[in-house]
């Protein structure tokens, strides 16, 4: 079919102009900040080169590793649970003729909820004094627990609200992928006399492969950026037990005012997570191929 | 028969049990949101339901929700038309102008790197770039730091409701000496009206949702809801039950779209993840 070349470029022309205005152009002035100290006099900035001096910085911050090992926690634990959790979820619904509707609506809804509500739901529940599950705690006889003020709970608990937040989604795409294979293998199976396990095994999960391998793409894209759950439940404490690098980079930048330094720990952080994608969108989309 | 009926019910039981374990928070925060603070903090669960949170909230000279809720949906609406415009455009230039193929994987993969990248990592050149042009605090900074973060997901399921269009539809429309902004409109548009749909309805929650941009580049005038909440949890002694009420008012627009168009919402959350 015959395209016009004009027609060709003003279609992406706005995609374009608004990627590089808003995301190319910040890349580059993030850049330029990062290897300056940064004074605000009166309102004005004030630059003087630096050069790697920030990066250097970044490199031996106590709390931007703590923030590193803790974002890597909360998204492999979180995104593992929540996969187990969300395929089962889905593998179970497919086996019931009735309900399936019903029961989707009440999975989706936490997909739905900003993570600041999140935050709040869940500061209600985790509260040491009048939190219902310190009160039904309370009922068993056992004592209290300080969920999130506690340096041995605080990350596990922030993982737990991130598993409720999400095992959802995963239940809604395992449950769009299961309900799209082909029927006609399970029948074959059966008539091979199958075991269940050997149909989960050797049937179900090789066909839904590539559709676990993308959920896990989307979820951990997510689960890496976590910010506005830490924010209202933890502010990255008790100590840095659920600093996360999100929570960090803020908390340099806008806190603390240190455009400059925060801006080298962004450099380095959208750097190392593009990087990573990148490796990781290869090799996921060569063993999808594969299978 | 008789097993395959028990484990049946089990599966109910099962899934019964998960559904309330994602319902019952909900539930709780509801109820909160009618508690007053005394109420709250002696962990009353038998309680005589007040609405004066919502008074507060929505009333009270230091409260400007009303004002947030028309924030949000400024911006929301705003920037979910400027993604599904400039994502519609895209991801047709894309699928079907003969772009040559190295081009439409680096503008794919560039879009899907970008989306990896946490907003945080942006928001503070935004907050310089915003301020040094006077859009600091302006809703066209936040709708175009949305908007923008939004365009992948916007490229990315457009294009793949474009690519299900039968091509004969367009040779035809064509022939018939049809340009491409009428075949965009006239011919592509009706097809993929769902698709957008889809799209405008998860961009528009996304966008509701947004709290780090929004925390960033507003002050009072132009706060959003997420904002706002997020505030009554901060202040020096949490207002637990104004945290509440707000929380509540602020997923009621996702409530209404989960009960309207709950299969635009599955069809946006699952296109491209499963074939």
């Amino acid at each position: 079919m015959k395209v016009s070349k004009p027609a060709r470029f003003w279609t992406l022309a706005p995609a374009l102009l608004l990627f590089a205005a808003v995301a190319l152009a910040p890349i580059g002035e993030l850049a330029a900040m990062s290897v300056s100290q940064i004074d605000w006099v009166r309102g004005h900035a004030q630059w003087r080169y630096v050069g790697l001096d920030q990066y250097r910085r970044v490199i031996a911050d106590a709390l931007f590793r703590a923030g590193v090992v803790n974002t890597l926690i909360f998204a492999v634990g979180g995104v593992f649970a929540q996969m187990i959790l969300g395929f089962a979820l889905a593998l179970l619904t497919t086996k019931v003729a009735r309900g399936r509707v019903l029961y989707r609506t009440v999975f989706i809804l936490p997909i739905l909820v900003p993570g600041i509500v999140i935050g709040a739901i869940w500061k209600l529940m985790y509260n040491f004094d009048f939190g219902v599950l310190n009160q039904l705690l309370g009922l068993m006889g056992v004592g209290a627990v300080d969920w999130l003020g506690n340096t041995a709970t605080a990350l596990a608990a922030v993982i737990a609200v991130d598993v409720w937040h999400w095992t959802p989604f995963v239940f809604l795409l395992m449950l769009a992928g299961l309900e799209s294979l082909p029927q006609d293998v399970y029948e074959a199976a059966h008539v091979d006399g199958a075991s269940l396990w050997d149909e989960l095994r050797f049937v179900t999960l090789p066909l839904m492969l590539p559709t676990i391998v993308v959920t896990l793409m989307f979820r951990i894209i997510v689960g890496v950026k976590v910010f506005d759950e830490i924010y209202l439940l933890t502010g990255g404490g008790p100590g840095t037990s659920t600093e996360v690098v999100s929570y960090t980079i803020f908390r340099r930048f806008f806190t603390e005012g240190q455009t400059g330094y925060g801006s080298a720990m962004s450099v380095v952080v959208l750097f190392a997570l593009a990087l990573i994608f990148v490796v990781l969108q290869a090799t996921t989309q060569r063993r999808a191929a594969v299978a | 028969m008789k097993r395959r009926t028990d484990a049946i019910i089990a599966i109910h039981a099962a899934l019964i049990a998960a559904g309330v374990i994602v319902l019952f928070p909900f539930v709780w925060i509801a109820l909160a949101a009618f508690k007053t603070q005394i109420s709250l903090t002696i962990g009353e669960v038998l309680f005589t339901p007040t609405l004066a949170n919502f008074r507060e909230v929505l009333t009270s000279g230091t409260s400007d929700y009303l004002a947030n809720y028309r924030n949000s949906a400024i911006v929301a609406a705003s920037s979910t038309l400027l993604v599904l415009a400039v994502s519609t455009l895209a991801a047709y230039s894309i699928e079907r102008l003969a772009w040559p193929r190295w081009m439409v994987h680096g503008f794919l993969l560039g879009a899907a790197v970008f989306n990896a990248i946490p907003a945080i990592t942006l928001v503070g050149a935004w907050y310089v770039g915003f301020r040094a042009l006077g859009l600091y605090n302006t809703y066209l900074a936040v709708i175009l730091a949305h908007a923008t973060l939004n365009l992948p997901i916007g490229i990315w399921l457009m294009a793949t409701f474009i690519r299900e269009v039968p091509r004969e539809l367009e040779e035809a429309a064509r022939i018939d000496g049809c340009g491409t902004l009428q075949m965009l409109v006239k011919v592509i548009g009706p097809v993929v009206m769902p698709g957008i749909a889809a799209t405008a309805i998860l961009v528009f929650i996304h966008s509701w949702n947004e709290f780090i941009v929004a925390l960033n580049l507003t002050a009072r005038q132009t706060a959003t809801v997420p904002v706002a909440i997020a505030k009554y949890a901060q202040e020096n002694e949490t207002k637990y039950g104004a945290m509440a009420a707000g929380a509540v008012m602020s997923i009621l627009p996702s409530l209404v779209l989960l009960f309207f168009a709950q299969r635009a919402i599955v069809r946006g959350l699952t296109a491209g993840a499963v074939k």
